[in-house]
């Protein structure tokens, strides 16, 4: 077992209406000089099935979350991270950012996603887990943020073997976690990942 | 489910999120929690390969304008307020420095107004102030930002409800799990008694903790005041990796 921790980690707060201030700068007229991230993450060089993800966010009384941010961290088309714990980390396609960012339209309420679908990744055990992109989700009213995944209903073999779909979610809650592909799109594809706060249909959030 | 081989793993993930620490998701004093916090509970997932890798920073991609919110978006003179040093250091529960992780963070201006389209508060922009920031840590897990101290504002969620000073913080830490955004309060502000956003948090020394406190020594004669604002990101499991049941 290992030992306590000496310290407790710091304890979240909400990032309120304002987030785009800082975590995505440009829609408030900000010309940041560093690096900031967007909902591209696909160069044309990238290697894999081109895919655009868009969606809303729905809150418990039925109305579109228009001041959210999403992040969105994937593996390449092959199934690598470009992050040292990944021993295939050296090899992972330089075409892609693993990570981006999008913001809910204050208009639409609708976020979207371009990428490449990601290749299969190994869990722990070795078994293979589905393409999926991770997801984490931030809102004026969420004191914490959420964690999700974005799986594909076109790869029906692979999230029937999905480590993490069958044997983590349960069997009702499963399909909040898989986009549809809207037919008949191709390139890209464009799949509808709609998130529900409350109730019925509620989008399973995941406790890492 | 056990049948599969053990395989010994050097990073099998983090310490498991202490919830105690972490706000409530349901605050009914934070009126906006009421229809948007998830009514079913968190599913646990152990951390797998998805979840133990994340986004790395490289010094090349940050400008270290970004450090001095003082000239980050100055036109013509320095932005109105009190000149304030911002500083603190970013460990793991273990106490390991958290090296070259992206802090990028957010504030109103000294009136309390953010340069936002949604923020309708009557007090006044300030054109040479944008309240954006960001930087790396360096080797100790050390950052800085120059700014000036954000004023109060009030918001629609009671009668007369006002957020105390605060800085927002965003921070990566070394994978997806550790990710982390906060918010960081004054010391001495009267106002961070009654914030129903801190009131969520239902460990009151926690609480404390995102108090910065005021540092004499580190301020700048003839420049700046001081506050200093730790960090802890969640550490790393140190065990081989246990075999616990699928999914837990």
């Amino acid at each position: 077992m290992s030992k306590d921790p000496l310290h407790h980690e710091t304890s979240s707060q909400t990032v309120g209406p304002f987030v785009h201030i800082g975590l995505y700068p440009t829609v408030s007229g900000i010309l940041a000089r560093s690096r900031t991230y967007g909902n591209q993450l696909a160069t044309t060089h990238a290697y894999g099935q081109r895919i655009r993800v868009e969606g809303q966010i729905i809150d418990g009384n039925g109305e579109t979350v228009r001041d959210a941010l999403l992040e969105f961290w994937q593996a390449d088309g092959l199934g690598r991270y470009a992050h040292p714990a990944d021993p295939q980390a050296e090899s992972a396609d330089a075409g892609l950012s693993g990570f981006g960012r999008s913001v809910t339209d204050p208009d639409t309420g609708t976020w979207t996603l371009e990428s490449i679908k990601p290749g299969t990744v190994r869990d722990l055990n070795q078994r293979p887990m589905a393409p999926h992109i991770n997801l984490a989700l931030f809102a004026r009213g969420l004191n914490i943020h959420l964690h999700s995944r974005i799986y594909f209903d076109d790869e029906v073999k692979a999230n029937a073997l999905d480590p993490v779909l069958q044997q983590c979610v349960p069997a009702p809650r499963r399909q909040t976690l898989i986009a549809r592909r809207k037919e008949p799109t191709q390139d890209p594809c464009v799949y509808r990942f709609d998130m529900v706060l409350q109730g019925k249909n509620e989008t399973v959030f995941f406790d890492l | 489910m056990s049948t599969e081989p053990e395989t010994p793993l050097l990073d099998s993930g983090f310490r498991h999120r202490d919830r105690s620490v972490q706000p409530r998701l349901l605050w009914p004093e934070y009126k906006s929690t009421l229809n948007r916090a998830p009514t079913q509970p968190l599913v646990p997932l152990s951390p797998t390969l998805s979840e133990i890798t994340g986004p790395t920073f490289s010094p090349q991609e940050i400008d270290l304008a970004d450090r001095d919110l003082l000239k980050n978006a100055r036109i013509d003179r320095d932005p109105l307020g009190e000149r304030t040093l911002l500083t603190g250091r970013v460990i793991d529960q273990d106490g390991t420095p958290v090296c070259a992780t992206r802090i990028e963070i957010w504030q109103a201006n000294a009136a309390g107004r953010y340069q936002h389209a949604s923020d309708n508060y009557q007090a006044p922009l300030d054109p040479n102030f944008s309240g954006y920031g960001c930087c790396l840590t360096d080797e100790l897990g050390n950052y800085e930002f120059l700014t000036i101290r954000p004023g109060p504002y009030p918001f629609a969620n009671g009668a007369n409800t006002w957020r105390p000073s605060h800085v927002h913080f965003s921070i990566f830490g070394p994978a997806f799990a550790t990710r982390l955004v906060t918010q960081m309060y004054f010391e001495g502000d009267p106002l961070i008694r009654d914030c129903p956003m801190l009131g969520s948090i239902p460990d009151r020394s926690a609480q404390s903790r995102l108090v910065a406190a005021f540092d004499m020594e580190r301020s700048r004669p003839f420049d700046c005041l001081a506050y200093r604002f730790d960090l802890v990101l969640r550490g790393p499991k140190q065990t081989h990796f246990e075999n616990r049941p699928d999914g837990l």
